[in-house]
């Protein structure tokens, strides 16, 4: 037993070190090599270069694409992006292992922020394996890769995140933990859904810049495109365009972005509107107008909801009125992006559709309820003849046992 | 009036309803401070006509699929006029002729009214009490929604757990593996037809014994009366004793109205079989004190299944309890006491556990 | 044998003709509530008897529409159990369903003939018709039903699971 588990090891062993041998080159077998290379070479196994047949030398030695001063020792940061790009950016190469890769990653980075301040020699600005890894590069589909849209975020801030590393830069570093309270990560991270945005959805990935002032509707109008028109025809507009203030992020913020509910709207302490707007002036009035109509429907649904949620716990059939006003809440939510309008008639005919529907799902509730009642009248009926029915059985049961009560002995 | 007894009188002349009814009217029934437990019997068969009659009406428009059984008794409380009282009515009177059977044994324990020559009624009593929980069991499952649905799921795993033919029993149970169609079809087959005609049989056998025994005196009642003779009470069966069982019946079918009209039967959600089971999953109160018991078990005991345990616990009492009137003279000259003692530690068993069952979370 | 205080008179009959006064009204109040009892009771149960008129529906098919109904290239929302669903004929004459509850929030989707999509008002999401999730916020596709057309009704019925 022991001693077929010990062969059994040995093959194992031996099997996948020849593999890697193969893969690797012979820098895992040299035994002149420090220990670190072993380590690295075995890394490197699970890399998705090593598992397309790509060994050490195709970046490191002289004979391929890099270059002799590669050799042995490690590639100067200065020259990564070059040397990937090398591949990555020849259409012909890359065709090879994945047709549908794109190869524009290394033009884009020369655009990206990154990439000007890295030609400009700040060797501290991101190269590829800042984000991609090094010698265990997987592709973004595998959820171990440091780029899966679950771990984009985490990989950025490493740099974002850290104010010591930021300093030269002047710019906030609270972005990610801004990210991490905003309903986009919440989406992403409770909602599993992957499609939801993270850094580089906003700002790019090779090409990362922020989004400027002018751009900031049409970043958020990709995904939020009835918002986006809205906001286009709305009489903000023109006004942000002239006092040069970004569209969106100005009342959502940028990175902290939660899911906005009808507080937002109005001159309440917590409505945006009022960050620009008194109550008493017309816009003012329009936004406190629109968070009313938005309370009210929200009260009015509610009231519905419990009045037929009542109903139906006393067994009477609301489905109709329950699934009618399911619409109610889709008016709601309609309004609510129509509210990006500015335009209180807009808004209110939205609301307006709502309020119908909830005030007939709420006679419905309430001929439930009489329903009801009428129900547990006509048990009054029967009820009354039975307790009639018990009284005059005392009755009658008191007439014969009138002097009746025998007490002989013996019984059977 | 006239016509009455001239009807009465036409029919009394071909058919001798007298002499039919004779062993009625010479029946008689003692009358003691005791006398009060006696209607117990006579409830839970009032209880049981009107199982028989709603669940008749229930039948018109029930469908025991998995596709339309939850969808049929919403039509039913829905749709169907008066429906709702029918499937309430329903409800609340199986709840009630279960504790008024349990109340009805415990009666008959107390008041050893189990003794020789009564032994095989209260054997046949005791498998109708048996029936009345298989009644219970297989008809929570019939609308077919989420808590009856995991509570069946939950009550055959247990049966699962008795050693070699468990996992047949289990089987058995389900129809198969799962909780599914299948099972619905058996335990729809076994409320409808099986356990009504086991049923209806052995309440025939029960009452007849009854009938032919009498109704039982209390020891201590009937040595008072042989000591004073001249305290000992008698009511005439019919109409007296009847009477006072209508009257009771009109109290309970009173009460069944006032409850399927204020608290009617819920419905609950369809049963979902993918979803994962629900937190706080309980059978019904009649089943709690068993659910509880398992629950508190250890998962070991000297390492065997503590649920096994449970389990053959419940079942060797049930058996112990069944064979109580023979059993009672094995126990020697103080074989009564330990009976009553056993019977108020049951039901301060019952009682606790269930109320305990109830509350917890 | 315990006695009973009056001599039992030989018939029933002769028994209620012979009972006193008060003991005759006593029956009768008894006869009469008794009767009213079992009126009353008999009422409803007579009640239940009748059928209502409506079928009773299942929650695992439901019928979407009638043949002819429909133009090519339309849909229509229907209920489906509890929730609103979605029967589309595509321009090619086939009919296709799904859930009409969009994924995102929940709002009920809607076909647009337009662009030969299922769209959704509240946050402009759209789905092709296969239901799945082509543009806009929601995350998932719709649930598709099976569509099965039965003489002149067309019905929907939730995709077995193998």
């Amino acid at each position: 037993m022991g001693k077929s588990l010990l062969v059994l090891t040995f093959v194992v062993a031996l099997g996948s070190s020849l593999a890697r041998a193969q893969q690797t080159g012979a820098c895992s077998n040299c035994d002149q090599g420090d220990s670190r290379v072993k380590a690295i070479a075995e890394e490197f196994a699970a890399d998705i270069h090593a598992q397309n047949a790509m060994s050490c030398n195709v970046c490191h030695a002289g004979g391929g694409r890099g270059t002799e001063a590669n050799r042995i020792s490690a590639i100067p940061r200065e020259r990564i992006p070059e040397l990937c790009g090398s591949c990555h950016a020849d259409a012909d190469r890359i065709k090879k292992f994945n047709p549908a890769l794109h190869t524009d990653q290394l033009a884009q980075y020369r655009t990206s922020v990154h990439g000007i301040k890295f030609a400009n020699g700040d060797t501290k600005a991101a190269v590829c394996t800042d984000c991609h890894g090094v010698h265990r590069m997987r592709p973004a589909s595998d959820p171990g890769s440091s780029v899966h849209p679950l771990n984009v975020a985490a990989t950025c801030q490493r740099c974002h995140s850290d104010a010591e590393y930021m300093k030269p830069y002047h710019v906030a570093t609270d972005q990610y933990a801004g990210y991490s309270d905003s309903v986009h990560h919440e989406a992403m991270v409770a909602g599993g859904d992957l499609s939801a945005p993270t850094c580089t959805t906003c700002h790019g990935s090779h090409g990362a810049v922020p989004p400027g002032v002018k751009s900031v509707a049409s970043v958020c109008g990709t995904c939020h495109v009835l918002q986006a028109r809205y906001f286009e025809e709305s009489p903000h507009k023109h006004i942000f365009a002239m006092m040069n203030i970004a569209s969106c992020v100005t009342c959502h913020s940028s990175h902290r972005i939660k899911h906005p509910d009808d507080t937002f709207v109005g001159t309440g302490p917590k409505a945006v509107c009022g960050n620009c707007h008194t109550p008493d002036e017309p816009a003012g009035e329009t936004a406190n107008g629109i968070h009313r109509r938005f309370q009210r429907l929200e009260a009015d649904m509610a009231g519905a909801k419990s009045l037929l949620d009542r109903a139906e716990h006393s067994g009477m059939d609301v489905s109709e009125a329950q699934l009618e006003l399911d619409q109610a809440g889709d008016a709601l939510t309609k309004a609510r992006v129509t509210l990006h309008t500015a335009t209180l008639s807009r808004v209110t005919e939205d609301v307006n559709v709502g309020a119908g529907i909830v005030a007939k799902a709420h006679q419905a509730g309430e001929a439930a309820l009489r329903e009801r009642g009428r129900r547990r009248k006509s048990v009054l009926i029967p009820l009354i003849a039975i307790v009639a029915l018990l009284v005059s059985l005392g009755a009658y049961l008191r007439e014969i046992e009138r002097g009746q009560l025998t007490t002989t002995g013996a019984k059977r | 009036m006239k016509t009455a007894a001239l009807i009465w009188t036409w029919i009394e002349e071909r058919f001798d309803v007298g002499e039919l009814i004779a062993p009625l009217r010479s029946k008689t029934v003692p009358r003691h401070r005791f006398s009060i437990w006696y209607l117990l019997g006579g409830i839970t068969l009032f209880l049981f006509f009107v199982q028989v009659l709603t669940g008749l009406l229930l039948l018109l428009y029930y469908r025991p699929s998995t596709q339309e059984a939850y969808e049929s008794v919403q039509y039913i409380t829905t749709r169907v006029q008066f429906g709702w009282l029918v499937r309430s009515v329903h409800f609340w009177s199986a709840n009630l002729m279960i504790f008024m059977a349990v109340a009805h044994m415990f009666s008959v324990v107390l008041l050893r009214a189990y003794r020789k020559p009564r032994e095989l009624t209260w054997v046949s009593g005791m498998l109708l009490l048996f029936l009345a929980l298989g009644f219970g069991f297989s008809g929570y499952l019939l609308p077919w929604n989420t808590l009856s649905f995991f509570a069946t799921k939950v009550a055959s795993e247990v049966a699962g757990q008795v050693p070699l033919v468990g996992h047949a029993l289990l089987v058995f149970m389900r129809g198969g593996e799962d909780v599914g169609g299948a099972t619905l079809a058996r335990f729809f087959s076994l409320h409808v037809v099986v356990l009504p005609a086991l049923a209806a049989t052995l309440l025939m056998l029960h009452l007849w014994l009854v009938q032919k025994f009498g109704m039982s005196v209390p020891p201590s009642v009937e040595s008072h009366w042989t000591e004073v003779p001249e305290v000992r009470q008698e009511v005439r069966f019919f109409p007296d004793f009847l009477l006072r069982d209508l009257m009771a019946w009109c109290v309970i079918l009173a009460a069944l109205l006032v409850l399927a009209a204020a608290l009617p039967a819920e419905l609950g959600h369809k049963a979902d079989p993918f979803a994962p089971t629900p937190f706080g999953i309980k059978p019904e109160w009649y089943f709690l004190a068993q659910f509880q018991t398992l629950r508190l078990l250890p998962a070991k005991i000297f390492g065997i299944e503590g649920e096994l345990i449970g389990v053959f616990g419940f079942g060797l009492a049930g058996a112990l309890w069944l064979a109580l009137p023979f059993l009672e003279g094995r126990l020697g000259r103080n074989g009564s006491r330990w009976v009553r003692a056993a019977a108020l530690l049951g039901m301060v068993y019952l009682g606790s556990l269930t109320l305990y069952a109830y509350f917890a979370k | 044998m315990s006695t009973i205080a009056s001599a039992a008179p030989t018939s029933r009959g002769e028994q209620l003709i012979a009972s006193s006064m008060p003991r005759r009204r006593a029956l009768l109040l008894l006869m009469g509530s008794l009767v009213s009892s079992l009126g009353t009771l008999c009422y409803p149960i007579l009640r239940y008897l009748i059928p209502p008129g409506e079928t009773n529906s299942s929650a695992n098919d439901a019928l979407a529409g009638m043949v002819g109904e429909l133009k090519p290239n339309s849909g229509k929302t229907f209920r489906f159990g509890s929730r609103p669903a979605l029967l589309v004929r595509l321009a090619t004459g086939e009919y296709r369903s799904m859930s009409a509850v969009c994924t995102h929030l929940g709002c009920t989707v809607q076909y647009r003939p337009e662009t030969q999509q299922i769209w959704c008002p509240c946050h402009n999401g759209c789905y092709d018709l296969n239901g799945r999730n082509v543009g806009g916020p929601p995350p998932r596709p719709l649930p598709a039903f099976d569509v099965e057309v039965r003489g002149q009704e067309i019905y929907v019925s939730r995709k077995q699971v193998a």
